[in-house]
């Protein structure tokens, strides 16, 4: 077998060393009863590379890919291009094949990626600081609930109708275990984010107010105002992004008064892979580092004053607070954190400026193509690279009958939102540096013949 | 105060070590020095070509856009390689050699994997795509969750958990929903001493009370103890909502009352959790659902071998045994008569899988850690899968009885380990400490072992070699050892200094703590660049 | 002035009915290097063998017990920026709270100088 380098000789001889005559015998403690007499049923014994990947690429091929359509799905995981050199440095060995770097004398590499990273999240948000990694944006998201809470004793939050419903949900699941009150509003279908809603939903019980930037429907809403209006009641803003290549072009949440920010990492390195692993980023005000969660990668010095990096503020975590941690939080996104870190590093500010530029005037001219379509209209004053397109019908039809058409062509309101009708006429559309002039012809031709019949 | 430092991990500075050559560049042969990428970078560098100009700003983004770039140095592509190379260097990997981190599995990630993961019909697809055009995928959760429950010998399995301590939570709230279904709301999880730290801080996170679990002298859990606190009076007089096990244990030991425990747990009401970060030890050999347990998740991390990356990403499906499987976590995949597969997300769940606790994260799970688990299995197959467990079992066993005469080995007069010897620091010279032990492995060229956890020994060092080591390499691993046991015996001042040879010495943890810099910052602020941005028509 | 001593480390030196409240020069030894004191605030109750207060070295955390119940007064402000005093100065400038005392009679059931010596030398 490949991956075991044990010979027959070997192993007769460390039982020799060890004392005992079969290996059974150094599993005397599990109980007769318990012990497997042969090889799992139903699973094939060992197989060639060969063999197993003919199996895994039947099953690969069974997916239609983003590259090999016209391809305009976002809702929180967006493609762009990855350049070539940021997979090829994830793979070196000594990247990918290393532990969390608990000895730091000989994790240096890992750790000033970390320090790095920490350094241009910190930045891209806004905030003083930022950790290193959250699992998703949607962990994230919940972590800085609880966190808020933490900070401000308060156990309400608000969570306005831009927020992602997968992120809403996350925080409804642990809320219910918790006992936090979530005060969650519905998202409404008008060109402008409802701001007001979420201000007056702010009470002196508040402990935060989130709030997604861009937001779900790709709206920006005031991030400032509604931070003025949560200061005045003793209330955090945390604002959510999920688009992080937005804030190549869009002040940052963190200027714009944000205490918490977080986000999904994914953009910017990391790739679709049907949902995971993403990257979850964190960062917040320096004042409350000590109440947040994750691993956080600080400067020190050695014993001959070279400058190194170690994992610090450990008190705050699990393996050393245990049940008065901050999170249980422990393996985070490290590979991820590398590749977000490589690409950003590529882009550099003006790189990544540049590569949203790209982004918005793709979503634009995806927006004046669909326009022209009878009986559809672009319901955002703003938008990024994102917005919600309004159908004279229930969009998850029109979904199935663009992929039918071989065009994956967004997600519909409808499969988002379940339970809200009003919604369901919206189909949220995005357009990355990746979509094409063609894409965008494909798309709009393949939806006037999807509506074609349908009253506008 | 409570608990005065009980592992006994002080971190020591360490001694001078004497003058390393120096050299004009910093660089030292292939020891390679490397600045901070805002220190050799700049804001008129881009790894990146773009194929369009992008135009002026709409009014789709009026007030919103930024005064200036973003201040973050770029590197162009050449310069980009060569940091995160150099970078590179300065690290440990199981790639280089043995990573015998205790409770932590690092085995050999195979290429395969890496190769699989990539294929575009798994890389490239998105997690809301219409269900027509990811089958494939479905597929794919669908059979490595066969596999998963089929080693268990469980009744279904939660495929999203993110990483092992998102799998105990999402475990947890499986018993607590189902706790609630039956109207029988308990407040405490009982948890040993030397369970990982993600056992109390998941229960704390869950919303439950915790409390320790007395271990015995022979390293295992304290049955009668534990039946104590359960109570005589039946589940109606119990407030315990589940027990936290590790089995194996983070001693190395396996809990051969694991069915009593259960059996005792179960009569009073309450469920158990296996925490099955040590699972390693016997996939292919005990299937956990034959000892009685409730949920466990499995790091595939760990036991199948997917990559650690530095610090993740995980992937930590919980196996649920039929009591907890309705409660389990959206989305889940489902086949359906016609051999279709099916995603159930809120709206079908709503009819036909109630109990579902909800979502605990966006999307479907880990899935670029699924298509390389299942790689991993298919590959090992049933007898390979055996043989990985009794290897590492075998090559934990031959580190302790090649050790146990020159270090402490509290448990090794009691028979033999799992897949980790534990060792503790007694019988080492005053003022030498298991950290000399592993700063002196260092130098050695090994990665040292897990130190200073479970907190149940003092000084407690854990050797995971996993199946992976060949005997030769485990040889040379156990010189090392017996050559360190030895000078921390004799007190060797030298030892005290090291790592002296490594990318750096003994760093200044303390002086990270009280000073935190977790960013860095420009002397000067970086320079502004003029306002790029102007406001066009839409 | 009178100083007592816990079985958990801690000491309390009393004057009428106002405590100061710190750390024995033995924890801070155990502990090793002091990162970070979490104060309790002003005007906080605090029972007695109750944590009041946690004390971080850069591998522990450790909660520190309140010797008798009362009312935090005072905070040792010096902790916020040099933490370090409670390994250099434990037991007099490096002290963590002052408060007002609830119930003197929980003094009876702690130890003196003395004896609490004699209980660390037989730790």
């Amino acid at each position: 077998m490949r991956y075991l380098p044990l010979t027959a000789d070997d192993r007769a001889a460390m039982l020799g060393v060890i004392g005992a005559d079969h290996v059974d015998d150094l599993f005397v403690d599990v109980p007769a009863e318990a012990r497997l007499d042969g090889p799992v049923h139903g699973l094939a014994l060992h197989a060639s590379e060969m063999a197993v990947e003919r199996h895994m690429s039947a099953l690969a091929q069974q997916n239609l890919s983003a590259g090999s359509a016209p391809f305009f799905i976002g809702a929180g995981a967006y493609r762009h291009h990855i350049p070539a050199s940021v997979d090829h440095l994830i793979q070196r060995g000594e990247f990918l094949t290393a532990y969390t770097p608990y000895q730091p004398e000989i994790a240096q590499g890992t750790l000033q990626v970390l320090f790095e990273f920490q350094t241009q999240v910190a930045r891209l948000l806004g905030t003083d600081v930022a950790n290193a990694s959250m699992y998703d944006g949607s962990t994230a998201c919940w972590e800085a609930i609880a966190m808020a809470g933490r900070v401000t004793k308060r156990g309400r939050a608000v969570l306005s109708g831009g927020v992602h419903p997968h992120y809403v949900a996350t925080a409804r699941t642990m809320a219910r275990f918790t006992g936090d009150t979530l005060e969650t509003l519905a998202p409404v279908l008008e060109a402008t984010p409802d701001d007001t809603a979420t201000i007056a939903a702010i009470d002196d019980a508040t402990s935060c107010v989130v709030v997604q930037y861009p937001d779900i429907l790709g709206r920006i809403p005031d991030i400032a105002a509604i931070c003025a209006a949560a200061q005045a009641k003793g209330a955090l803003v945390i604002a959510v992004v999920t688009e992080p290549v937005a804030l190549g072009l869009l002040r940052s949440p963190g200027e714009l008064g944000a205490d918490i920010v977080v986000g999904e990492g994914q953009s910017i390195g990391v790739g679709l892979n049907f949902g995971g692993p993403y990257l979850g980023l964190f960062g917040c005000r320096e004042k409350f580092v000590r109440q947040m969660p994750g691993r956080l990668c600080g400067q020190t010095v050695d014993a001959d004053g070279k400058r190194g990096f170690v994992l610090t503020l450990s008190t705050r975590e699990q393996h050393i607070r245990r049940e008065k941690a901050t999170s249980n939080i422990c393996t985070n996104s490290g590979l991820c954190a590398l590749a977000f870190s490589i690409h950003m590093t590529l882009l550099g500010g003006s790189g990544l400026d540049r590569l949203a530029r790209i982004n918005h005037a793709r979503a634009r001219a995806m927006a004046k193509r669909l326009a022209q379509i009878p009986g559809v209209s672009v319901l955002n004053d703003s938008y990024f690279n994102e917005l919600t397109l309004v159908l004279p019908t229930d969009a998850r039809h029109a979904v199935r009958d663009l992929a039918d058409a071989g065009v994956l062509g967004g997600v519909s309101l409808g499969r988002l939102y379940p339970d809200n009708p009003e919604l369901a006429p919206g189909l949220l559309l995005t357009a990355t540096e990746t979509v094409t002039d063609a894409d965008i012809e494909a798309l709009a031709t393949a939806l006037e013949t999807a509506l074609a019949g349908v009253p506008a | 105060m409570n608990a005065l430092n009980p592992s006994g991990w002080r971190p020591h500075k360490g001694e001078s070590g004497g003058e390393a050559p120096q050299t004009v560049s910093g660089d030292r042969g292939l020891m390679l020095e490397e600045a901070l990428v805002f220190e050799i970078g700049g804001m008129d560098k881009c790894g990146v070509d773009f194929d369009v100009e992008p135009g002026a700003v709409s009014g789709a983004l009026a007030g919103h856009v930024r005064a200036a770039p973003l201040a973050l140095a770029g590197l162009t592509e050449p310069e980009t390689v060569r940091h995160y190379t150099r970078l590179s260097r300065q690290n440990y990997a199981i790639d280089l050699g043995p990573f015998p981190l205790g409770s932590c599995t690092m085995k050999h990630n195979p290429r395969l994997n890496e190769k699989i993961a990539r294929l575009p019909g798994f890389a490239d697809i998105h997690p809301l795509q219409p269900q027509s055009t990811v089958q494939g995928a479905y597929a794919t959760i669908h059979e490595l969750a066969h596999w998963l429950t089929a080693l268990t010998a469980m009744h279904s399995v939660a495929m999203t958990p993110k990483a092992g301590a998102h799998g105990e939570l999402c475990g947890l709230l499986c018993i607590r929903a189902a706790l609630e279904a039956a109207g029988d709301a308990r407040e405490v999880v009982l948890v040993p001493e030397s369970a990982h730290g993600t056992n109390p801080a998941t229960a704390a996170f869950a919303g439950y009370r915790v409390e320790n679990i007395p271990a015995t002298a022979a390293g295992r859990v304290d049955l009668a103890a534990l039946t104590a606190r359960l109570g005589a009076g039946g589940p109606e007089k119990c407030d315990v909502a589940a027990v936290m096990i590790t089995n194996p244990n983070t001693c190395g030991l396996f809990e051969p009352e694991m069915k009593a425990i259960a059996d005792a747990v179960h009569a009073a009401g309450g469920f158990v959790y296996c925490d099955g970060a040590n699972f390693n030890a016997i996939v292919g050999k005990v299937r956990p659902g034959d000892l009685g347990i409730d949920a466990m998740h499995i790091n595939l991390h760990k036991t199948f071998s997917t990559p650690h990356g530095g610090g993740g990403p995980g992937s930590g499906p919980v196996v649920l045994s039929a009591a907890l499987a309705p409660f389990a976590p959206l989305p889940f995949v489902e086949r359906q008569a016609d051999g279709t597969m099916r995603l159930v997300e809120e709206e079908e769940a709503a009819i036909d899988h109630p109990g579902s606790f909800g979502r605990m994260a966006a999307f479907h799970g880990q899935m670029g850690m699924f298509t390389r688990a299942l790689t991993y299995i298919l590959s090992h197959g049933a007898d390979g899968l055996r043989q990985v467990a009794e290897d590492a079992v075998l090559n934990a066993n031959y580190v302790l009885r090649s050790l146990e005469d020159v270090l402490d080995a509290p448990f090794a007069d009691a028979g033999p380990c799992m897949h980790e010897a534990l060792f503790s620091d007694t019988g080492m010279a005053e003022g030498f400490s298991t950290l000399d032990i592993a700063k002196g492995l260092i130098d050695e060229g090994f990665h040292p072992m897990t130190v200073y956890f479970p907190l149940v020994v003092h000084g407690a060092m854990l050797v995971e070699p996993t199946e992976t080591e060949s005997k030769a390499g485990l040889d040379r691993f156990i010189a090392a050892m017996r050559s360190l046991a030895g000078r921390a015996r004799a007190g060797d001042p030298a030892l005290k200094a090291a790592p002296v040879l490594a990318p750096r010495r003994r760093l200044d943890e303390t002086l990270a703590a009280r000073k935190p810099v977790l960013t860095w910052r420009a002397a000067p602020a970086p320079p502004m660049e003029p306002v790029l941005s102007e406001i066009g028509g839409s | 002035m009178t100083r007592y001593f816990t079985k958990d480390h801690e000491w309390v030196e009393v004057e009428g009915t106002s405590g100061t409240v710190g750390i024995t020069d033995f924890a801070q030894g155990q502990l090793g290097d002091i990162t970070f004191v979490d104060l309790p605030a002003v005007g906080e109750g605090v029972t007695a063998g109750e944590a009041a207060s946690v004390v971080d070295s850069v591998k522990a955390a450790s909660d520190v017990y309140s010797p008798v119940s009362g009312t935090v007064s005072e905070a040792n402000p010096a902790l916020e920026t040099a933490p370090e005093l409670v390994n250099t100065d434990p037991e007099s400038g490096g002290w963590l709270f002052k408060l007002t005392l609830s119930d003197a009679a929980q003094l009876d059931a702690l130890m003196d100088k003395a004896a609490y010596d004699q209980y660390v030398a037989g730790l």
